[in-house]
C-alpha cells in the first residue's frame, strides 16, 4: 500500500492507502474523495481529474503524455505541476505522495 | 421538509448502475446522514459499464477495477443494498416501493436510476444460445468467453457497442464482421464523414462489413447460434452474435406509477419528476438539455453523473452543478473518438485536420453558432469545441477550418 494524501481546495485532507496499481484517480474516486470526478474513468478524455502534485513528488510522478498535455492545456486553472490523476499510476515508489485538488473539475 | 431534515430524511434509490450508485456516493459527499437503499436487479454492487465492451473484453480489467466502490464503502457509509432486488411497484401515497421479494421499503425520496436495457430483434432464432446482448457485466462475461482466436462474431448493429465489441474480437484475434441497416455504420449518432473514416479504419483491421442489410433470423443447430440469415435469403455462418441495436429505457416502474414517460421519465433540471419526492436519474430519463431548448434521452456516463448530482444537490437543498455539456467517448484500437454537444438543427459541417491521418474533428455550426464536435484522436479540439459550444458565441467557420489558427485561439 502506498499513502496518498490528497488535500480539497479548502483544505481538507484525506489521507489514504492505496493499493499499488491502481491510478491515482482510482483512489481517490473508490474512497469518495469530493473533487475528483473523473466522468470517464480514466480514459484519458474528460480532464475531470485534474490534480496538483506536490513539487516534491513531481520527478517521481513520471511525464505526461502528448494526449494528457493536451487535454491538460484546456484544462480550468492549469499549473505548471498540474496533472490527470487517471494517468499517475501507483507504485511504492510513489509512497507518501500529496496531491492538491483545484476548485473546479468543469 | 426543510433542507435540515432533508439531511436524515431516507432515500430510496431504485437500480444500482452508473447512475444509482453515484446518487449513493454524492449523497454522502454532500453530508447526507439519513438512511440510503440501494436496489439493484444485477448481483454486483455498482460498476463501469463503458470498459465492458473495451478493456474488459480484451481482458485488461477485472472486477475490482470495474467496481466505483470496494464492497466495505458501503458498509462503511451505511448504505443498506439489495442487490438482485426488483422493484415491482411503487406506492406514491404511501411512499413506498414493493419489492419482487415482498419487502416494502419507506422512502421520503425515491430516487429511479434504472437505467435502458438492450433493444431485442423479434425474429427467429434470437432465443437460441451465442445470440448475445451487450449491456451487464453477465453479458460482457458470456461475450468474452466466446471470444477467442478464429472464433467468428457477427454483430447485428454498427453502433458505438457493437464497433468497440468488433475492435476487441479483432485484439483477441477472433474475426468480425458488421451487419448495419443502414448505408453506414453509426448513422444515427455520427455525422458522414466519421461514419466513412469508422468503416475504413474497421476495415483495414479486417472487420468485414455488410450495409443496407436486413436481418431476417438466425440460424443454429442444438439450440446454438451457427449463422445469420439475411432477408435476401444469404447466410453467414457464425459462432456467436452480438445484437447492438440500441437501447430502451427501463421506465416502466415510473409509467406503473403514473409518472410521465416520453422514451423515458420526464424530469426537470432538478432530475426532479411531476412529484417532489421522486427523482429519475441517468439513461432512463428524458431530460431538459438547456444549452439546446429541448428535452432528449442522454445515454452516457457523464449524463448519470450529472444528474446523480442534480438530484443529491436538490435533496440537501444546495445549488445544483453548472449545467454541462452533453458529451461521449468512444475508444477503438489506438482511435480516442470524443464527442461534444448534439448536432441539432446544424447547417454546416468543418472539418478540422487530416482524417486519412486519423487526426481530425468535425463541427457542427448551425448558423455561426457551435452545436457539436466530433473530435477523432483530436483533444484539443475536442475540449475547445465543448468550450466553445457552452459559450454560445459566435465561431468563424473559417478559422475552425484553418490548422493554423491553434484551438486556443479559436476558442478565445
Amino acid at each position: 500500500m502506498a499513502k496518498i494524501t490528497y488535500i480539497e481546495h479548502d483544505g481538507a485532507e484525506h489521507a489514504l492507502d492505496v493499493k499499488p496499481g491502481l491510478t491515482v484517480m482510482e483512489g481517490a474516486v473508490k474512497n469518495n474523495v469530493p473533487g475528483i470526478d473523473a466522468d470517464c474513468g480514466g480514459a484519458c478524455a474528460c480532464a475531470t481529474c485534474h490534480v496538483y502534485v506536490d513539487p516534491a513528488w513531481l520527478d517521481k510522478t513520471g511525464d505526461k503524455s502528448a494526449m494528457e498535455e493536451s487535454m491538460l492545456d484546456f484544462a480550468e486553472n492549469v499549473e505548471p505541476n498540474s496533472r490527470l490523476s487517471c494517468q499517475i499510476k501507483v507504485s511504492d515508489a510513489l509512497d507518501g505522495l500529496i496531491v492538491r485538488l483545484p476548485e473546479s473539475q468543469h | 421538509m426543510s433542507a435540515e431534515a432533508n439531511q436524515n430524511a431516507c432515500v430510496v434509490i431504485v437500480g444500482a448502475g452508473h447512475a444509482g450508485g453515484s446518487a449513493a456516493a454524492f449523497l454522502r459527499q454532500y453530508g447526507h446522514q439519513g438512511r440510503i437503499v440501494l436496489i439493484g436487479d444485477e448481483p454486483l454492487l455498482p460498476y463501469q459499464r463503458p470498459p465492458l465492451s473495451k478493456a474488459w473484453l480484451k481482458g485488461e480489467a477485472d472486477a475490482d477495477s470495474l467496481a466505483l466502490k470496494p464492497a466495505e464503502w458501503y458498509a462503511e457509509n451505511n448504505v443498506s443494498l439489495r442487490l438482485e432486488g426488483v422493484a415491482e411497484r411503487i406506492n406514491r401515497s404511501e411512499k413506498t416501493v414493493t419489492l419482487a421479494s415482498g419487502e416494502v421499503i419507506a422512502y421520503d425520496f425515491l430516487i429511479l436510476a434504472t437505467g435502458a436495457r438492450a433493444r431485442e430483434l423479434p425474429i427467429p432464432g434470437s432465443d437460441l444460445a451465442g445470440v448475445l446482448a451487450l449491456r451487464t457485466a453477465a453479458d460482457a462475461e458470456r461475450l468474452k468467453h466466446a471470444l477467442g482466436p478464429g472464433k467468428r462474431l457477427a454483430v447485428i448493429g454498427g453502433g458505438y457497442v457493437g464497433l468497440e465489441a468488433a475492435a476487441s474480437a479483432r485484439a483477441l484475434g477472433s474475426h468480425a464482421m458488421v451487419i448495419e441497416r443502414e448505408s453506414r455504420v453509426l448513422a444515427r449518432v455520427a455525422c458522414e464523414t466519421l461514419s466513412l473514416f469508422f468503416q475504413d479504419y474497421h476495415g483495414k483491421h479486417g472487420v468485414v462489413f455488410e450495409l443496407n442489410a436486413g436481418v431476417a433470423g438466425f440460424e443454429g443447430e442444438n439450440g446454438h447460434v451457427t449463422g445469420v440469415k439475411f432477408s435476401d435469403g444469404r447466410v453467414v455462418a457464425c459462432d456467436v452474435a452480438l445484437v447492438g441495436v440500441g437501447a430502451v429505457p427501463n421506465d416502466e416502474l415510473a409509467k406503473d406509477a403514473g409518472l410521465a414517460t416520453a422514451n423515458g421519465v420526464v424530469v426537470d433540471l432538478e432530475a426532479r419528476t411531476e412529484d417532489p419526492s421522486i427523482f429519475a436519474i441517468g439513461d432512463v430519463t428524458h431530460r431538459p438539455l438547456p444549452l439546446y431548448e429541448r428535452q432528449f434521452r442522454l445515454e452516457s456516463v457523464p449524463n448519470a453523473l450529472e444528474q446523480a448530482k442534480q438530484a443529491a444537490s436538490a435533496i440537501l437543498g444546495r445549488p445544483g452543478p453548472a449545467p454541462e455539456v452533453p458529451w461521449f467517448w468512444s475508444d477503438q484500437y489506438d482511435l480516442k473518438l470524443q464527442i461534444a454537444g448534439l448536432p441539432f438543427e446544424a447547417d454546416r459541417q468543418v472539418v478540422r485536420g487530416d482524417v486519412t491521418a486519423a487526426k481530425f474533428a468535425v463541427f457542427h455550426l448551425k448558423g455561426d453558432l457551435l452545436q457539436a464536435v466530433e473530435a477523432v484522436n483530436a483533444p484539443p479540439e475536442f475540449m475547445a469545441g465543448k468550450q466553445l459550444i457552452a459559450k454560445r458565441t459566435p465561431v468563424s467557420a473559417d478559422k475552425l477550418a484553418d490548422l493554423t489558427v491553434s484551438m486556443k485561439e479559436v476558442a478565445a
